[in-house]
């Protein structure tokens, strides 16, 4: 703990100082890298939940400040890398930019298209998985398709959809089928013989099996798929929008203003899409542990 | 396949008949792929028919949309005619050779593959072996995997480009960027799979943790590497293809993609993405190979 306020209180001066004095900035940035270091050692040591969050918090920070010292520091063009501060300013001065980008990728194009992307892939494993045939036949090319890149086909969608949000949320579709249909299948196959036995010895159908055993059983890839796709989806979003679209979205802010150089908005909109990629895989995570919390990698040592 | 107490592991094996299943699922496809096209491009062809002479038979749609210059969907032997014509119609050094933009992609593929194979490796050594790295870079390797390099992607080429780093470079950070984490991650996961027991034998032996990692940590890592290393290489290939977007009508399948969207080429597309489908099967298949050499090497197992 005395490490950590020794770090903030050593950060903070050589950030001061940075204008000043550079010598006496760089004495007490090394000393701040060097008491975090310490600070970080002290923490990893110690196994209760509100040490396993500071660690890794503290790491971030340290990147952050690093970051800041470097590019201020070096006089690093602002071009190549602005400072997190200015970054920061610029998220604040085109919040309404941000928060339109943020509603026509995000709410129009991904949600529908992870919606529909996960959905089909989900039916089609279900309706799959009574025929072996089919899923012999299936399942190699389903995971030579999740080989292929397939943000590639984001100019064909754009030309057969048009430029808004339906050509993104096709791309989406297609990203985020198969995954979801190969976890799916792989999690139907993941319940054990035995407990397939029972289910038989107690005269249960196809439909109870699986609404009782192997949906369940299942779950775990399912939400796998999930988490997956919760990324594919705003990288194929965001990657469709460099091939056409209207003058709004993520992708045709980063584009547009890398050309007239405002790198500070392009880098706010990674933010952007940082913060929203992390929330998405947060809330499916918590998700995730409340609906499979029997599963042997959430249990308590 | 009928042994119910097979390991569950081996239930959908890809060998035993699995050819005719698969070939089943391929000319279905290609069935439903000749309709679709007659029906997407048929209101075009229809267009084109009408004007010439009003009564015109199914037989000269088909065929028409079968042979359109810029379809909405080309036909499957549309693709091929062009992928062979690009492949072999034309000398590879030409810049009109599919090729050639396939060679400049795999090459920074496998740049940026290299780079993540040795950045992942090392962080998964690091953070195996010491317990601050644990505790602070795990979560942010994970986290770094929330920010769509892919679609920011664009944007670190020109940068970088605006400094004088141009051609190879970039496309292999980006590539390296998304091939690094599954190998970390695997990489990790397979440091820490020996058991507590053949551990506490090494220490018996009074190993050092150097002979420990030579002897026991890395052989054992080998069977979740590669895994991994088929993820992380197909993940290179779309680096390299996302990364040559903004490069314009230059090299590489990424730039043929945003040509032929420039200028309505479907066929032109098309060929570049099943070229660059054929190129990931082909890295996937390599890895794969090196697994058999490796596991051949070993005694028959990994």
């Amino acid at each position: 703990m005395r490490w950590a306020f020794a770090t903030l209180i050593a950060g903070a001066a050589a950030l001061a100082l940075l204008d000043l004095n550079k010598l006496a900035a760089l004495v007490a940035g090394l000393g701040a890298v060097a008491a975090c270091g310490a600070a970080m050692a002290a923490l990893a040591r110690d196994d209760r939940w509100p040490a396993r969050i500071a660690v890794p918090l503290l790491f971030g920070v340290l990147l952050l400040w690093l970051w800041e010292m470097v590019t201020v520091g070096f006089g690093v063009p602002r071009i190549l890398l602005p400072p997190p501060s200015m970054i920061a300013a610029a998220f604040g001065s085109h919040l309404p930019t941000l928060a339109a980008d943020f509603h026509q990728t995000v709410i129009r194009s991904v949600i529908p298209g992870y919606a529909i992307g996960c959905g089909a892939g989900f039916l089609t494993a279900l309706a799959i998985d009574r025929s072996p045939f089919l899923q012999r036949g299936l399942l190699p090319l389903g995971s030579l398709v999740s080989a292929m890149p397939i943000v590639g086909i984001a100019p064909i969608m754009v030309m057969w959809f048009g430029f808004d949000w339906q050509s993104k949320a096709a791309v989406i579709v297609v990203m985020t089928f198969f995954p979801m249909l190969v976890n799916t299948l792989a999690g139907l196959r993941a319940a054990g013989a035995m407990e397939l036995d029972l289910m038989r010895s107690y005269a249960a159908g196809y439909g109870q099996t699986l609404m009782k055993l192997r949906l369940p059983a299942a779950l775990p890839f399912v939400f796998n798929a999930l988490k997956l796709n919760s990324t594919l989806a705003l990288i194929g979003a965001i990657v469709a929008e460099f091939f056409g679209t209207p003058i709004v979205g993520m992708g045709f802010r980063i584009s547009t203003e890398v050309a007239r150089m405002n790198v500070d908005v392009v880098w706010a909109t990674i933010a952007v899409a940082a913060l929203v990629g992390s929330a998405s895989y947060g809330i499916i995570s918590v998700i995730e542990r409340g609906a499979t919390f029997w599963h042997p990698s959430f249990r308590q040592q | 396949m009928t042994d119910a107490a097979a390991p569950a592991v081996r239930r959908v094996p890809a060998r035993d008949g699995a050819a005719l299943p698969i070939l089943t699922v391929l000319a279905a496809l290609l069935l439903v792929w000749y309709a679709a096209s007659v029906w997407l491009n048929a209101p075009q062809v229809q267009e084109r028919l009408e004007r010439a002479s009003p009564d015109w038979s199914v037989s000269d749609l088909v065929a028409g949309a079968w042979a359109m210059d810029r379809p909405v969907l080309p036909a499957p032997h549309q693709i091929a005619v062009e992928l062979y014509d690009s492949v072999v119609g034309r000398p590879v050094t030409s810049k009109r050779s599919l090729a050639f933009h396939a060679g400049v992609t795999l090459s920074a593929t496998l740049a940026g593959f290299a780079l993540g194979l040795a950045t992942g490796v090392a962080l998964a050594v690091g953070i195996v072996h010491v317990r601050v790295l644990d505790r602070s870079l795990m979560p942010w390797i994970i986290a770094s995997q929330t920010i769509p390099i892919l679609a920011i992607a664009p944007m670190i080429v020109v940068v970088l480009g605006n400094l004088g780093f141009t051609g190879l470079l970039p496309k292999a950070i980006i590539s390296a960027y998304l091939s690094f984490f599954p190998i970390a991650i695997g990489m990790v996961k397979g440091l820490r799979s020996p058991d507590p027991i053949q551990l506490d034998l090494m220490r018996t032996y009074s190993a050092t943790p150097a002979q420990t990692f030579a002897k026991l940590r890395w052989p054992s890592s080998m069977a979740f590497l590669f895994p991994s290393l088929k993820v992380a290489i197909a993940l290179a290939l779309v680096g390299a293809i996302v990364a040559e977007l903004p490069t314009g009508a230059q090299a590489g399948l990424g730039a043929r993609l945003l040509a032929g969207s420039y200028y309505g080429q479907t066929i032109q597309i098309w060929a570049a993405l099943f070229m660059s489908a054929f190129l990931a099967m082909l890295a996937v298949g390599a890895v794969g190979l090196a697994e058999r050499g490796l596991t051949r090497i070993r005694g028959g197992r990994l």
